[in-house]
């Protein structure tokens, strides 16, 4: 039945009764692990809120996070090099950084670093200098980790910049443009909207990777924790306190990741909320003013 | 009698081992617009990439203004320039694409501001100054602020011309500016285009609108297979085309 002017009828969004029903579902596995974990005494929770702030573990939440800043900056500004001379039509630099990116991504960081590491077996000197004073924990780890996420960055890089549309380049180039002005100007900025998600990912990765240059005695958070609980063997403790932290740096990171997609993606037509944000902006409604300020301008100037 | 701004002899150009343009002669002088028709294929396109260096060339020779645009001569060959003095010439062409080629991440003032900044070491107040008064021109004053996205194809196409002016350029190509557009969004570019040639700006257009090229071009160039089959006033081909090859081309899209 129709009313005839159409005004009379009302409209029922469709009902979704199984989301409710999987939400409880969820709710109770939580509960229930929540419960074991403050009801097992084994966690020796006293314990973690012991170590937790302690001060070698800060200063190794501290190394982890240093370890990560640095070899992220030297990859990522490598790994865009290593990309922009893949895409030359120079065959010496594409060849080159081509074997470059295979040579770091076909073996295991954890060999890489250890490579390093004994570097001073191969070579006692190198340019004058003694290797054992060269190549400390710190420099192998930095040498090892920066070296294998340029391989990595290489490629996100290099996929970012062909997705851009060569009219762009084109239109650069027809303003008379140079080359170099046009990538650093209009493809790079552009070519972030697709380099951005991934390497956030990589950011995240690399946090956790650098728990693998525990391995050359670095006083980082995992190593750190590790020599704690050997002298102590409070093992579960101190690997929790670690979990902790490891899992705060992430939840930050995924928030700066967020802020910098928002900032890349300008000129977009696109929709910035997660599905749960607009569950949570279309049932309580305090989300909305939030979340719909920045979009909505956009779509009032669209008229 | 003044030189041509543009001036084609024998421009030879493959792309592998596709000839796509054989030996091309023609010359467009300063305030004159010309219109490029002919079939998909026959390299009006290329033809007009060549100009301004987009497209290398492989013999022949190409002027702007009596610059080779892309290459020095010397003695007796054509030597390639290098890509940043190839740039310094192309400031003086200016280009409107088909898919416009706006830079999506930048709103309608920064895509005008950007190469008069950027290339030609504008003040930017000065550069401003222009690119609003040439949004003014195209009718896209109120869309300063607005990201690319955010307009029609028409209004793209017209910030896309405003910011090829910009550069106050002394000759402009156009390929095929309206073939991407809706029907009923092709009138206001050619309204743009049709004030620019007015104003006496040099014009070289690849197009299928046959009302343009009758309304506002001096001359029409018939390519087909990478030649010139014929040249003329829009009257003589459009009306008395004498070859038959244009005759029917002109049969198909009039």
């Amino acid at each position: 039945m129709t009313s005839p002017d159409g005004d009379g009828l009302r409209v029922r969004p469709r009902r979704h009764p199984l989301r409710w029903i999987g939400a409880a579902v969820v709710f109770l596995i939580t509960a229930a692990v929540v419960f074991s974990m403050v009801t097992n005494s084994r966690f020796e929770w006293d314990v973690v809120g012991q170590y937790l702030f302690s001060r070698p573990i800060l200063l190794g939440v501290l190394t982890t996070i240093e370890l990560t800043v640095i070899s992220m900056v030297i990859g990522t500004l490598l790994g865009t090099l290593l990309a922009i001379w893949r895409l030359s039509p120079n065959p010496v630099l594409s060849g080159a950084t081509g074997i470059y990116v295979w040579v770091f991504r076909a073996t295991p960081l954890l060999v890489q670093l250890l490579l390093w590491y004994n570097l001073g077996a191969l070579y006692p000197q190198i340019l004058g200098i003694s290797a054992n004073d060269l190549i400390t924990p710190w420099t192998a780890a930095i040498l090892g980790l920066a070296l294998h996420q340029a391989a990595y960055t290489a490629e996100i890089v290099r996929a970012g910049l062909l997705s851009v549309d060569t009219g762009q380049r084109e239109a650069a180039t027809a303003l008379g443009m140079p080359p170099t002005l046009t990538l650093r100007r209009i493809i790079l900025p552009q070519a972030m909207r697709a380099i951005i998600p991934p390497m956030g990912n990589e950011v995240i990765s690399m946090l956790k990777t650098t728990s693998l240059v525990s391995v050359i005695a670095l006083p980082e958070l995992l190593n750190t924790a590790q020599t704690i609980y050997a002298r102590t063997y409070q093992t579960i403790p101190l690997l929790l306190v670690a979990t902790f932290w490891y899992l705060v740096l992430t939840a930050l990171l995924t928030v700066l990741q967020s802020v910098l997609e928002r900032r890349f993606g300008r000129g977009a037509t696109r929709r910035t909320a997660s599905p749960l944000v607009e569950f949570l902006a279309t049932h309580t409604g305090s989300f909305a003013a939030a979340q719909g300020g920045r979009g909505k301008k956009r779509t009032e100037q669209h008229s | 009698m003044t030189a041509p701004l543009v001036q084609a002899k024998g421009v030879r150009k493959s792309f592998g081992r596709n000839e796509v343009l054989k030996s091309i002669d023609f010359s467009v002088n300063a305030g004159q617009v010309v219109c490029l028709i002919g079939p998909s294929g026959s390299g009006k396109s290329t033809m007009l990439r060549c100009i301004n260096h987009l497209e290398s060339i492989d013999g022949g020779e190409l002027t702007v203004d009596g610059d080779h645009v892309g290459y020095q001569l010397r003695g007796n060959v054509l030597h390639e320039i290098s890509e940043a003095e190839a740039c310094r010439r192309r400031t003086e062409i200016g280009m409107v694409f088909q898919q416009f080629n706006l830079f999506p991440h930048m709103t309608v003032m920064e895509n005008l501001i950007e190469a008069p900044i950027r290339v030609k070491k504008e003040r930017r107040e000065v550069a401003k100054e222009r690119a609003a008064a040439l949004l003014t021109r195209v009718g896209l004053e109120g869309k300063t602020n607005a990201y690319p996205r955010q307009l029609s194809g028409g209004q793209q196409q017209r910030v896309a011309i405003a910011r090829a002016l910009a550069m106050q350029p002394k000759l402009m190509l156009f390929d095929e500016p309206t073939s991407a557009l809706d029907p009923e969004l092709v009138g206001e570019v050619i309204q743009v285009m049709n004030d620019l040639a007015t104003s006496g700006m040099t014009m070289i257009v690849v197009t299928h609108e046959m009302e343009f090229a009758r309304a506002a071009a001096d001359s029409v160039i018939f390519m087909a297979d990478g030649r010139i089959i014929e040249q003329g006033s829009p009257n003589e081909i459009l009306n008395n085309p004498h070859n038959e090859r244009t005759r029917s081309f002109l049969a198909r899209v009039l």
